[in-house]
């Protein structure tokens, strides 16, 4: 298990996580290399079936990084987003897969070490969960 | 439109955990609008299916196909070339879907992806009440425009009964009382005399109550 190297995919909004991942980069904060960064212009574009996709493909976890609640410039994105990943963790369990490899975080712009440490977070959270493949 | 929700997956699984080759078919009909049973939900339920066999580490193969509808025969044999590279196919439309599906390709195996529910709407997004039982002889006018026999706990067509209270029936303070909505209907319309007119009891023959119903209209049968 110390050898297994999760492959996580992250669904990050253009407006607040992208920005924070900037600022990361700026502050040399380097993001963990399995994390795959699918930028959206919205988290409330992702559909269920965009949440599906990497597992399908061999993911190991997912996560969306969308803006505060109360921030989110299109009003609702990341609220919608959140009602979708809780509908993948119900097809999940479905699958006896947990629940817990897919999450969905809030983060201002502006937090650039937040959003590397919610990188770092996932990726010990699937490390310890293992691969999804069981057989 | 006719609504239905999604079988649990596990329930799925179960169904199907014998075939390597599935097919999972939409529906553009009501389940479509009702969010269960389209192109979309064809392609997650898809997806979820090939997860699973990730997960198990087997060798599944799952295609995805969704028809105009699944309960007219010309678009059921949409399916004919594409069908036989299956042993199992999924309908994601309502009861009558895997019926026809069944019907036109005897040798396979259909399943029902869906639990088919009532004829209803939508009162408002992610929320479909039920309005209509399909009883067969239409009577919503004598009630003010709204259904008794579909939204009657009892069907009662002489209501309300003693359970009705504060516009609630007594099953749940979530379900309105009919009965007390046709009451204040009839009353804003001033037809309140209406409802003590003597009718006859009702004919339930058009119901389900006269066994499976047939409709044929000359004018259309070739």
């Amino acid at each position: 298990m110390d050898d297994f190297k999760p492959q996580i995919v992250a669904f990050c909004c253009a407006n607040c996580a992208s920005s924070a991942a900037k600022v990361s980069h700026g502050m040399k904060k380097a993001l963990p290399d399995n994390i795959k960064i699918v930028q959206v212009p919205c988290t409330g574009r992702i559909e269920t079936l965009h949440l599906l996709k990497p597992f399908e493909e061999g993911a190991d976890g997912v996560y969306v990084a969308g803006c505060q609640e109360d921030s989110c410039q299109y009003i609702s994105g990341i609220t919608k987003a959140a009602k979708r990943v809780e509908q993948v963790k119900g097809i999940l369990e479905g699958l006896s897969i947990e629940p817990e490899r897919i999450e969905v975080f809030h983060m201002s712009a502006g937090k650039g070490q937040e959003f590397v440490e919610v990188a770092d977070r996932m990726v010990n959270t699937v490390k310890g969960l293992g691969p999804v493949l069981t057989a | 439109m006719i609504v239905a929700e999604s079988k649990p997956i596990k329930e799925l699984l179960e169904m199907v955990k014998d075939f390597k080759k599935i097919l999972v078919v939409g529906c553009k009909g009501c389940v479509t609008v009702c969010n269960v049973g389209g192109a979309k939900e064809a392609a997650i339920l898809a997806s979820t299916l090939r997860i699973s066999g990730r997960k198990e580490g087997r060798d599944l193969v799952v295609g995805e196909h969704t028809l105009e509808r699944q309960c007219d025969p010309e678009y059921i044999s949409e399916l004919k070339d594409i069908v036989e590279d299956y042993d199992a196919v999924i309908s994601l439309a309502c009861g009558v879907g895997p019926q026809f599906l069944s019907e036109g390709y005897p040798h396979k195996k259909v399943f029902p992806g869906v639990n088919t529910k009532f004829m209803g709407g939508a009162v408002e997004h992610g929320v479909w009440a039920e309005r209509c039982a399909g009883c067969g002889t239409c009577a919503i006018h004598l009630f003010g425009g709204l259904c008794p026999i579909a939204r009657c706990s009892k069907s009662l067509l002489n209501g309300p009964c003693g359970g009705s209270s504060h516009g609630k029936c007594e099953i749940s303070k979530e379900v309105d009382c009919i009965w007390d909505m046709i009451v204040n209907k009839m009353m804003e319309q001033d037809r309140l005399d209406e409802l003590v007119q003597f009718r006859p009891p009702k004919n339930w023959t058009t119901a389900r109550d006269g066994g499976p119903r047939k409709m044929i209209r000359e004018e259309l049968v070739k």
